[in-house]
C-alpha cells in the first residue's frame, strides 16, 4: 500500500522514517522523496496489513500520511482519449493503441502527481 | 466530369450513395484514380473533437409571474450575458463560476443540462412597469426551457499551431502543460480528418451547409471570427440545437491555470462534386503543416521552433536540437474518428441530405492583430535609471554601506567588465552578519541566478516575473547584460495605481 508522508522540519530534524521502521520493525520501501530544509515529502511503499501500524507511528513522530492508490486511477467515463497526459508523465506511463485509445503501464507509475494536474477532464486521480 | 448536389442527394434518398469517411479518402483516390474516384465517391465524411473555448448557446427561459426584465443572470453561479432581451441569455462556455472559479465554468453548466442534470438559474433586474419583479431563482432542466440554441462564434480551426515551451519553468496553458526546457510539445487538431483541411478553398463549406455538431443536425452559419482561410487557418461559426446533442459529443474541460473550455465535436459531409472536391479531400496527415511555437516567449508574435506536419506530431516524437520530445494532442483523435462515422451513418441511412452553400466564404480572408493606440508601456519608461550597484570582489561592509545609502534592499553585482554577475539584498547581509563563516566578499554571498528584465520589456511581463518569483525588485540589462537601471514594485505601484499590490 502507497502512503504518502509529510512532515515539517522546522520543529528540529526528526528522523521520521528511520524511527518508524525501528519502532515498528517493518521494512518500508522509498519510492519518491523530496525534502528540503522546511518540510518533506516521501511516498512509500509499505505491505497493507502493516499499514495501520506504519501510519500510527508516523503520524506519533508528527507527521502527515495519505493513502494513495498503488498507480494512478483513470475514470473511463471522464477520459475522451486526447493524450494529453502521455507527453507530462515521466514515467511513459501513458501510450495510445493503434485505435487511438489511451492505454496505461500502470506498473510504472511512481504517483507524481503531473498527469493528474495535466488532464483537462479530470480523468486521473491518485488519492485513494 | 461534374456531379451535381441534386444527383448525389437522389443517391443518398434512394440509400445508393457511397460514404466514405476523409481518412479513407486518399486511398481510393490513389487506387482510381481522380476520375475514378470522383464517379465512385459521393460524400466524404470529416470529424474533430477538440477544445474550442469559443462556443456557447442561447437560452429562452419563459416569462415568470410576475414577470421580471433578467438584467443579470447566472446558471449554476457563472453569469451569462443577459443585454439580449428580458429573459434570454447567452452562457460562454469559458466563462468562469463565481463561487468554484475555472474549476466549473460555462462548459460545465452545458454539459450539465445536455447529460440531463438540473441546473440553477439566478437573475436579478432593477424592475420595471411592465417587469415589476427584481429576483428570480428557478431549477431548470433543458427540457424546461422554450429555447437552448448552440451558437459557436469559432469552431473547427483548419489546423492549429503546435506549442513548446524553451523557458525555465512549467507553463499551464490553454495548449496544456508545457514542461521546461522544451520538454513536451503539444498539439491540437485532428489533421486529415478535420474538415476545413479537406476544403480549405471553401468551394463546399459555406453558410447553410448541413453539419454533425456534438450529435446534433446543425449548420454551418457562415465564417467564424478570428477566421483566416487566407493564411491557413480557417474556421467556422456554426450552430445546433442544444437539446438534441449527446454528452459523447459534448465534454466540458478546464486547462489548469487557464480556465474553463468546451470540448465539442464537429464534422462536416462534403459532397464529391467534381475533381476539386477529390483532390482536397485526397489530403493526408503529411500534407498538412503548422508550426511549433515557443510559449516560453510571453508575447504576440511568438518564435517558430521548428514546422512539423500532422504525420510528425501524430507519431508521438518530434525531433527538435537532436533530441527526441514527446508530443501530446489535446483533442482527441479517436473521438473526431467516431464523429466521422457516425455522420456517415447518418448520410447512408438518409437521415441527413446535403447542400451546397447559400452564400460562398472568402477564401483569401486573414485577420491582423489589434490596433493598439497606446503602445503597452516598457520598462524603460518606469525603470529607475540612477542605480547604486557594487562590484563582486568588495567587502560586504560596502555592500551594508551601498544599501544604506541607495535607501534600497537591492543591490545588483557587477563583476570587472561591468556586466551584472548577482544581486545582494539586506537579507543577505543580515545572514552574513550571524553566520560570519560564509567569507568576506560580495561575491561570497550574493545570489547568483538573478531573475532581470531588459528596457524594451512591456512592464506586464515584468510584473509577472516578481510575482512568479515572489521578488521586489530586477536589474533592468542590456544585451551584453550591462546594467541599465531597476525596476521595483514601487515603481509598478506608480504606474498601476492601486491595482499594482505586493
Ligand atoms: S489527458 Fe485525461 S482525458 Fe486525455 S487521455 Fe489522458 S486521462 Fe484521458
Ligand atoms: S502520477 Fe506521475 S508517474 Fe504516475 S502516471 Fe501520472 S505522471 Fe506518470
Amino acid at each position: 500500500m502507497k502512503l504518502l508522508v509529510t512532515f515539517s522540519r522546522k520543529g528540529g530534524h526528526e528522523p521520521v522514517i528511520a524511527r518508524t521502521v525501528k519502532e515498528t520493525g517493518v521494512l518500508i520501501n522509498v519510492e519518491r522523496a523530496h525534502i528540503d530544509s522546511h518540510a518533506g515529502e516521501v511516498l512509500i511503499d509499505v505491505p497493507a496489513e502493516s499499514a495501520e501500524t506504519v501510519c500510527r507511528s508516523m503520524v506519533g513522530a508528527g507527521a502527515n500520511v495519505k493513502v494513495l492508490e498503488d498507480a494512478v486511477v483513470r475514470d473511463e467515463n471522464e477520459c475522451i482519449d486526447c493524450g494529453a497526459c502521455i507527453s507530462v508523465c515521466p514515467q511513459d506511463v501513458f501510450f495510445l493503441d493503434e485505435n487511438w485509445h489511451l492505454q496505461l503501464h500502470v506498473e510504472r507509475c511512481v504517483l507524481c502527481g503531473k498527469c493528474v494536474v495535466a488532464c483537462p477532464h479530470n480523468a486521473l486521480s491518485i488519492l485513494e | 466530369m461534374q456531379k451535381s448536389i441534386g444527383l448525389i442527394n437522389e443517391r443518398i434518398r434512394d440509400g445508393n450513395a457511397r460514404v466514405v469517411s476523409a481518412e479513407e479518402m486518399p486511398d481510393i483516390v490513389q487506387e482510381l484514380g481522380e476520375e475514378g474516384a470522383l464517379e465512385e465517391v459521393d460524400v466524404v465524411t470529416t470529424g474533430t473533437f477538440g477544445a474550442m473555448c469559443s462556443s456557447g448557446a442561447f437560452f429562452n427561459f419563459g416569462h415568470a409571474d410576475p414577470p421580471i426584465r433578467m438584467e443579470r443572470i447566472w446558471l449554476n453561479d457563472v453569469e451569462a450575458y443577459a443585454g439580449i432581451a428580458s429573459v434570454d441569455a447567452y452562457l460562454g462556455a469559458a466563462s468562469d463560476s463565481d463561487t468554484q472559479g475555472m474549476e466549473y465554468g460555462g462548459a460545465h453548466v452545458l454539459e450539465d443540462l445536455v447529460a440531463g442534470s438540473p441546473v440553477e438559474l439566478r437573475a436579478l433586474s432593477r424592475g420595471t412597469d411592465c417587469y415589476p419583479r427584481k429576483t428570480i431563482t428557478t431549477e431548470l432542466y433543458l427540457e424546461d426551457m422554450n429555447h437552448a440554441i448552440m451558437c459557436n462564434p469559432r469552431n473547427a480551426f483548419q489546423r492549429y499551431a503546435a506549442a513548446t515551451n524553451t523557458s525555465e519553468r512549467t507553463l499551464h496553458t490553454y495548449m496544456g502543460t508545457l514542461l521546461p526546457h522544451g520538454g513536451n510539445i503539444s498539439f491540437s487538431g485532428a489533421g486529415s480528418l478535420s474538415p476545413l483541411a479537406n476544403d480549405p478553398h471553401l468551394r463546399v463549406i459555406g453558410s447553410g451547409v448541413p453539419i454533425f455538431l456534438c450529435g446534433a443536425r446543425g449548420m454551418v452559419v457562415g465564417e467564424g471570427t478570428q477566421s483566416s482561410p487566407g493564411s491557413g487557418f480557417g474556421n467556422l461559426m456554426t450552430t445546433g440545437d442544444l437539446k438534441e446533442m449527446s454528452h459523447d459529443f459534448l465534454r466540458a474541460a478546464t486547462f489548469t491555470g487557464y480556465g474553463a473550455t468546451l470540448y465539442v465535436g464537429v464534422g462536416i459531409p462534403l459532397p464529391v462534386v467534381d475533381i476539386g472536391v477529390v483532390r482536397s479531400t485526397a489530403v493526408r496527415d503529411e500534407d498538412i503543416s503548422t508550426p511549433i511555437v515557443d510559449y516560453g516567449v510571453p508575447r504576440r508574435d511568438r518564435p517558430t521552433v521548428r514546422t512539423v506536419t500532422y504525420q510528425d506530431l501524430k507519431s508521438g516524437f518530434i525531433e527538435i536540437g537532436g533530441e527526441e520530445i514527446r508530443t501530446s494532442s489535446l483533442s482527441s483523435f479517436r473521438k473526431a474518428r467516431d464523429v466521422a462515422g457516425e455522420l456517415k451513418r447518418w448520410i447512408e441511412s438518409g437521415q441527413m441530405l446535403l447542400s451546397m452553400p447559400t452564400r460562398t466564404l472568402d477564401a483569401t480572408r486573414t485577420v491582423h492583430p489589434i490596433r493598439e493606440t497606446a503602445q503597452a508601456p516598457r520598462v524603460k519608461e518606469i525603470m529607475e535609471k540612477n542605480v547604486v550597484s557594487i562590484a563582486e570582489d568588495e567587502e560586504i561592509r560596502t555592500a551594508a554601506k551601498n544599501l544604506l545609502r541607495g535607501e534600497t534592499n537591492h543591490l545588483p553585482v557587477l563583476n570587472g567588465e561591468g556586466k551584472l554577475v548577482g544581486i545582494v539584498t539586506t537579507y543577505d547581509i543580515s545572514k552574513a552578519v550571524v553566520r560570519p563563516d560564509s567569507g568576506p566578499r560580495v561575491r561570497d554571498i550574493m545570489t547568483r541566478k538573478v531573475i532581470k528584465t531588459s528596457p524594451d520589456e512591456p512592464v506586464d511581463i515584468a510584473a509577472r516575473k516578481l510575482e512568479q518569483h515572489n521578488i521586489s525588485a530586477l536589474p533592468v540589462v542590456d544585451d551584453a547584460d550591462r546594467l541599465l537601471g531597476m525596476l521595483t514594485a514601487i515603481d509598478l505601484g506608480k504606474l498601476f495605481g492601486g491595482r499594482w499590490r505586493r
